[in-house]
């Protein structure tokens, strides 16, 4: 299985360990990884902003970088359902169609397609509260948002259930956006910084070491607006609590 | 419909002055981010504000997790409402023939100018000069309070929460609650000031209880009453409003004279179909199971007269909009609002327009794109409003589609778009993404500066800067893989 991996560029750039993680992780399990050179980014803060013709030229670098693989797996749902979702401002070819389809965020790739069962090398004796991106909770289904009438399911939680040690606690509005929203949050900073204020508050409250979540951009906003008000939690990337860091 | 009258949460101590809405500057967008800063430098009105909202958001998730079919009520109130919207000229047709043999007056506005006359003509043939009337915002969206006052009739509103927003001179911010975003002392300043109450009693009782004292001896003596629609049925000829103080039944029935504003979004074909809606309406709204009072209006009674005034305002060509039609087929129940974590922590009033909120952003700017075209920037596009809208409008999308719209219209700042098209070009580019991300000098390599390519100062306004290691994923590759690399 030749899996392309795509590294976001704010992970590429500030936590280019949540990308060593998932690619040590998914060896772990077998897969041919490579990490196609030339790639850049998904796209998403154009058409975030409506721009999306000025979208179009880094959609085709996208497709062109990514169209070798029979899946592309990358640690960020928020990407990912830009891909899945809004990859649209280029002509959709069957290639351009295959490579949407084809992408994966991390969890779902370990849970839906790889079905790992366990992970005997990860712990993490902490207390963590789960954070879900938006757009991987509602847009791409890595858990049940809190909304419909239907049952619960998380797969991040699933895969987090696996690893000796863990405590899990539940903030109040556990599925409340964190105020990140991709460009939201330059063009909007007073509500957006309200909003990662509040969500990291109420991880506190209830008691977490930890936030851990399946996208680091909402982490790093998260992590600016809990060290502006002074509260001492800590935010990690489930890649690497999956591929066995303690800490 | 409207919210019930006595839900005015208590935050005590020192008076912090009401938050005022967003600017308006003709020719301007709305600045709805400069008025969201102000309402959370107010921080009892913003608590206020957001626990009162998440209550009625979390009392409609335990309410409608307890309905096994809910999901299923929703796709078929979808279903119901997007039929009907197909055929319109159809059932309006249906509706106004059955209307008008149950001996009811059925007048047709294009437009808020014509919806605002044909209710002047009406008022002044019967010699009417005041007029009681219900929550309803279509007549908000047709200005039509000061329109009629304009020829000194008198227009009582009768919903406690409207009249509190009348009293003080302010539009409605939230659809079922329309003083949501006010705090008991704020309610008991304005009735100090225009109906006499002790300025120092914020008693929910004591208010509510003044306001009706003064009200009673207007709606008693008023010459003529109106009332908003729910829903209007083709098959009857009939119409529904839902309320929880009754107040529109006293608009209705007190006065011999009784008008209705009906946008013509609001038919349903038969009556079976009502429950469908009233089963949605007040548990998405309030998370109660039926709002207090189901009015139904027939035909007028003896010796009154009925008027019905169907206003389309845009909403044809609403209609005619391939990406947004759906829009339609709202109920105005609020929730989209409720949830929304954005409008909770801004308040209705920052949005500048009659509607605000999820449903707000995406109706303005059907109204005047570029008053409204900064408003679809004001969410982070969660989509927890189209998980509880009940009938199930795809909100988030929508607002993510006007985005489009307005780039593509050049409603957007030109500051803005050339700041994307700069970080198209450079995220197109390996060689300058590389230049930008992995410049020598870690500490340049700031997180906003490259995916929004400037704004640095938004982002540490207030929020700390992320660190830079001292290397990239991709240098990492490069030193540690590159030679074992796969050629795809
Ligand atoms: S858009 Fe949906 S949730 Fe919002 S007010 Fe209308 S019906 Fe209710």
């Amino acid at each position: 299985m030749r899996v392309g991996l795509f590294v976001p560029c704010y992970i590429d750039a500030f936590e280019p360990e949540v990308g060593i993680s998932t690619l040590e992780l998914l060896e772990r399990f077998g897969c041919e990884v490579d990490y196609p050179f030339d790639q850049t980014c998904c796209g998403q803060p154009m058409t975030n902003t409506g721009c999306h013709a000025e979208a179009a030229a880094t959609e085709a670098l996208f497709v062109k970088n990514f169209a070798p693989y029979d899946y592309i797996v990358a640690p960020s749902g928020s990407c990912v359902h830009q891909v899945r979702e809004h990859l649209t401002a280029v002509d959709q070819t069957e290639e351009v169609r295959a490579v949407r389809a084809r992408t994966f965020e991390l969890t779902e790739f370990l849970h839906d397609v790889l079905k790992v069962d366990a992970f005997p090398w990860a712990e993490f004796p902490h207390k963590v509260g789960i954070h879900y991106n938006c757009n991987s909770l509602r847009g791409i289904g890595l858990a049940q948002a809190s909304e419909p009438n239907k049952p619960f399911y998380s797969k991040p939680l699933e895969l987090l259930k696996k690893v000796r040690g863990i405590e899990f606690v539940q903030p109040s509005r556990w599925d409340e956006c964190c105020g990140f929203g991709g460009t939201f949050c330059v063009f909007e900073p007073g509500v957006s910084a309200k909003m990662g204020y509040d969500k990291v508050s109420d991880h506190a409250k209830a008691g977490a070491d930890y936030i851990v979540s399946a996208d680091s951009s909402c982490l790093m906003h998260q992590k600016g607006c809990a060290e502006r008000i002074g509260l001492p939690l800590r935010f990690i990337h489930i890649a690497r609590i999956l591929n066995g860091a303690r800490q | 419909m409207s919210g019930p009258p006595d839900s005015h949460t208590v935050i005590g101590g020192p008076r912090e002055p009401q938050p005022r809405g967003a600017k308006v500057r003709p020719g301007w967008p709305i600045d709805q981010s400069e008025a969201a800063d102000r309402f959370i430098a107010a921080p009892r009105h913003l608590q206020n504000h957001d626990t009162r909202l998440w209550t009625l958001r979390q009392n409609r998730d335990r309410i409608a997790h307890g309905i096994e079919e809910w999901e299923e009520l929703r796709e078929l109130a979808s279903q119901i409402k997007e039929h009907t919207l197909a055929h319109l000229d159809h059932y309006l047709e249906m509706f106004e023939a059955n209307a008008k043999a149950n001996g009811i007056h059925v007048h047709w506005a294009a437009d808020a100018a014509e919806h605002n006359r044909i209710v002047h003509q009406i008022l002044d043939e019967h010699g009417a000069r005041s007029l009681i009337k219900s929550k309803s915002m279509l007549t908000e969206e047709c200005a039509m309070r000061p329109y009629l006052e304009g020829f000194g009739i008198e227009v009582i509103e009768t919903d406690l929460g409207e009249r509190i927003q009348q009293l003080d001179d302010e539009d409605p911010s939230h659809v079922v609650v329309p003083a949501v975003h006010k705090l008991r002392a704020d309610v008991a300043e304005v009735f100090s000031k225009t109906i006499g109450t002790d300025p120092n009693n914020d008693d929910v009782h004591y208010l509510a209880e003044q306001q009706r004292e003064t009200t009673r001896p207007l709606i008693l003596q008023a010459d003529a009453g109106m009332t908003g629609c729910n829903f209007a049925i083709a098959e009857t000829g009939t119409f529904v409003v839902c309320t929880n103080e009754g107040n529109a039944d006293l608009s209705a029935n007190v006065p011999p004279l009784h008008i209705a504003s009906i946008g013509i979004e609001k038919l349903i074909p038969r009556i079976e179909h009502l429950g469908v809606f009233v089963r949605l309406l007040s548990r998405s709204a309030l998370g109660t199971p039926i709002t207090q009072y189901t009015s139904h209006f027939r035909a007028p009674r003896e010796g009154g007269e009925m008027h019905v005034v169907l206003v389309d305002n845009g909403r044809s060509e609403r209609l005619g909009m391939d990406e947004f039609w759906t829009s339609l087929k709202c109920i105005r129940c609020g929730a989209c609002m409720n949830t929304c974590p954005v409008y909770r922590r801004s308040g209705g009033l920052s949005y500048g327009a009659t509607y605000s909120g999820p449903i707000g952003i995406i109706l303005d700017p059907t109204f005047n794109r570029t008053k409204y075209s900064a408003l679809p920037f004001s969410s982070s596009l969660n989509g927890s409003c189209s998980n509880v809208c009940p009938v199930k409008i795809n909100i988030h999308e929508q607002i993510f589609a006007w985005r489009r719209v307005m780039a593509e219209t050049h409603e957007i700042p030109l500051m803005k778009q050339a700041m994307m098209k700069a970080a198209g070009e450079l995220l197109s580019s390996p060689a300058l993404y590389r230049a930008a991300v992995s410049g020598a000098d870690a500490a340049l390599r700031t997180l906003p500066k490259f995916i929004v390519y400037n704004r640095l100062n938004t982002w540490t306004r207030a929020r700390e800067m992320p660190k830079a290691p001292d290397h990239t994923f991709h240098d990492w590759w490069k030193a540690n893989r590159e030679k074992t690399e796969v050629q795809p």
